[in-house]
């Protein structure tokens, strides 16, 4: 092999290099996030596995619905009725976007586009009802 | 050789007159079969096209709502303009981008000779006309051209004949605006979150409505989430008890539009381009 004094280091430097990362978190433990669940709530419009797993695709959903099919009609969850509405039905429990929704959002390192347009509820409103 | 040859030519021959004979031939008989078949149906068809022209032929079914506004009492009730725009604007998040050329509008004022172009005789108009301003908003035509122009179906027309905007999808390419005969679309330039000098453009954010991001083109929804529950729009609902806006079901004959428009001779924007706009106006 030519050139074995530079390429055999040099490959072992790059494999440590890429390597490092691994071993640099090898063994930390990450806490999972534990987003902040509403106070004085119990169901929610769906069952809890659905929620964490197919929220989305439930907005995705309700946004066709209402603006597209004029389905306007609300959603029950726990004896209450609710808007099929991130801002006005999502949010009106989990008041909170930053212990709610970024929890989850920044662990898993998606960002989702939603709070370009939508209005987050201002922070630290708790809600008179729930109290 | 000779023989083979021959013969080779022949069936190449029959198999080349059979292979582009055949499918004309197939496509022909089965053109036949379905033009007979479709005879039940296409006169289906035309009688669903002639309930959606509404007024002609069957008793339309869905709802087409419609607005009446009232030119003069807006004239005689000044202020009563700007009370509809601001109950509007701010319900909406609208923003104000303190610049005309940038300006977002769902609800303005406009002179007659640029509402109503090519209605100016060469005899000048009572001074009257020419001096009221015109209330205008989105026409929510039957025949929507920006409908048509949209790449992303981002606007369409709803099942009651509302022209809706899905901001979701809106890409901002601004062909609606292109298609737009009323200019009642408008592109957000700048990102309506922002400020200028410290003064946000949206002046107090309206936490039950979403406000839009830049580049996308928003417009009146002649108040779709009101209307579905049964109430007024915004700006119907601050003209009171003037009457000044009527709005209602233009297919139900007796709902009060309906008999507003019965009773009282009513002028279009643009009906020439035959965008059927459902906003009249009383001069």
């Amino acid at each position: 092999m030519y050139n074995k004094g530079t390429i055999i280091p040099g490959l072992i430097i790059f494999v440590g290099l890429m390597l490092f990362a691994i071993f640099n978190n090898f063994g930390e433990k990450v806490e999972p996030p534990k987003p902040e669940k509403p106070v004085g709530y119990k169901e929610c419009v769906k069952p809890l596995q659905y929620m964490k797993e197919s929220h989305m695709e439930l907005l995705n959903v309700w946004r066709d619905e209402v603006i597209r099919e004029g389905k306007r009609e609300q959603v029950a969850a726990g004896g209450a009725m609710y808007e099929k509405s991130l801002q006005n039905g999502c949010m009106h429990c989990h008041t909170s976007k930053k212990k709610f929704c970024d929890t989850c959002h920044e662990y898993a390192s998606v960002y989702p586009y939603c709070w370009d347009c939508h209005v987050a509820p201002q922070e630290n409103m708790a809600l008179e009802e729930a109290k | 050789m000779d023989s083979s040859r021959r013969k080779f030519l022949k069936i190449a021959g029959i198999s080349a007159v059979a292979g582009i004979g055949a499918p004309s031939a197939l496509n022909m008989l089965m053109k036949n079969e379905v033009q007979a078949s479709s005879a039940g149906g296409e006169h289906g068809a035309q009688t669903e096209a002639h309930g959606e022209q509404g007024g002609h032929g069957a008793a339309p079914t869905g709802k087409r709502y419609g607005m009446v506004i009232d030119a003069v009492k807006f004239h005689e009730n000044q202020g009563l303009a700007e009370k509809c725009i601001a109950a509007c604007h701010d319900y909406f998040n609208v923003p104000n981008f303190g610049n005309k050329k940038d300006e977002i509008k769902w609800l303005w004022q406009m002179p007659f000779t640029n509402a109503f172009p090519g209605d100016e005789s060469h005899y000048k108009k009572d001074d009257r006309t020419h001096a009221m301003q015109f209330m205008v908003l989105c026409n929510h035509c039957d025949n929507p051209p920006c409908v048509r122009a949209c790449p992303t179906k981002a606007t369409f027309k709803n099942a009651d004949g509302i022209v809706m905007m899905d901001f979701h999808r809106c890409i901002g390419c601004r062909f609606c605006m292109a298609a737009c005969p009323y200019g009642a679309r408008s592109f957000n330039w700048r990102d309506p979150r922002g400020s200028k000098d410290g003064v946000p453009f949206i002046k107090k954010v309206n936490p039950e409505f979403p406000t839009r991001m830049r580049g996308v083109v928003e417009k009146c929804s002649f108040c779709d989430l009101r209307v579905k529950r049964g109430l007024q729009p915004l700006c119907v609902e601050a003209t009171g008890d003037t009457k000044a806006m009527v709005f209602g079901d233009l297919n139900d004959p007796n709902s009060e539009v309906s008999q507003v428009l019965r009773a009282r001779f009513t002028i279009q924007r643009k009906p020439s381009l035959g965008t059927m706009p459902s906003v009249f106006y009383i001069i």
